[in-house]
């Protein structure tokens, strides 16, 4: 195998491994915030606006480790700089 | 297939790019400055007021709302800021509907902008309210020897909103493509709907983001005074 077909390799399983291994701790993370969320709702039905914006806000922080994860697999699979450095590389062989 | 506006150019002369995320984000300030001279010219305090007017206060007043149940005391000192973050992003957000329209949410160097308008607003903003010395002392809270990583948090919490706005944009045009190749017509339309709701809540959750680190960089003294009541 040359150099091109390893970082192609390379790049799609990591983009997959990306994306599926850290889709796993978020959703978990999300799953619990909601239920607790949800059990806090129904005892407290007073605090919805507060027990809401926290939820929210509690939400997109957990949710920006899937973002994280899913920007390093989208640059791996559309902008991958080690894949055009190695293209540019090419014609000068 | 391109990631965002930023390679939709429009117009190039030498190193001069006019790239979509340009166009665009103009194109938004225009429509919101226009739209509230237009509609603020005659606003009147009578009891029949105009559609507009109602539409407008409804969104300044929920605006002002939500910062005061942040536990900012006066709102009105932070409604301009976050105010104008929260419009150009849903707005950004919103246009998706329209064919042919790119949102400049969906490109980093907006996003980053954004961020860094937080990131200088924060500190700003703890400064006229309690001081150089009390917010500086803020850094070495616990004890000195949180002052690297109060630092740290200063930089990644400026990262991380940058990349949040960023990466929730850029997979609603993204997931678009992919399935307009895969299931045409029907299924799209649907992820759209999705989209729009997910470009909402993020504008919602930036905003809203901003107000609580400006309240944190302020103090509790506000949020304590809250709990009381």
């Amino acid at each position: 195998m040359d150099n091109i077909t390893i970082i192609a390799a390379a790049s799609i399983l990591s983009a997959g491994l990306t994306m599926g291994i850290g889709a796993v701790g978020p959703g978990m993370g999300q799953g619990r915030a909601v239920a607790a969320a949800l059990s806090a709702l129904a005892q407290q039905p007073d605090a919805s606006s507060t027990i809401t914006r926290t939820l929210f806000v509690g939400l997109a922080m957990i949710e920006s480790m899937a973002i994280y994860c899913f920007v390093i697999s989208m640059i791996l699979i559309f902008a991958n700089p080690f894949w055009n450095h190695v293209i540019t590389q090419a014609p000068g062989k | 297939m391109h990631l965002s506006a930023d390679q939709l150019i429009f117009w190039q002369h030498g190193l001069l790019k006019l790239n979509g995320t340009i166009v665009y984000t103009w194109g938004l300030m225009l429509v919101l400055v226009v739209g509230s001279r237009l509609i603020t010219r005659r606003l009147t305090t009578g009891i029949s007021i105009s559609g507009w007017q109602c539409v407008l206060e409804i969104i300044v007043l929920g605006i002002k709302k939500q910062i005061e149940e942040v536990g900012l005391r006066r709102p009105e000192r932070y409604l301009g800021f976050v105010g104008t973050l929260f419009l150009f992003i849903a707005l950004a957000n919103l246009f998706t509907i329209l064919p042919g329209y790119e949102p400049p949410t969906g490109s980093l160097s907006t996003t980053a902008a954004l961020a860094l308008c937080v990131f200088v607003a924060v500190p700003f903003y703890g400064i006229r309210e309690s001081g150089w010395g009390r917010y500086l002392k803020s850094y070495v809270e616990p004890t000195v020897i949180m002052l690297p990583f109060n630092i740290i948090s200063e930089f990644s919490r400026t990262l991380a909103l940058a990349v949040r706005l960023f990466g929730n944009m850029m997979s609603g045009t993204m997931i678009l493509g992919i399935l307009l190749i895969v299931t045409p017509f029907l299924f799209p339309v649907v992820m759209t709907a999705l989209g729009l709701l997910t470009g909402m809540v993020q504008a919602y959750i930036f905003s809203i983001l901003a107000l609580v680190y400006i309240a944190a960089a302020i103090g509790d003294k506000g949020a304590k005074a809250e709990r009381k009541t």
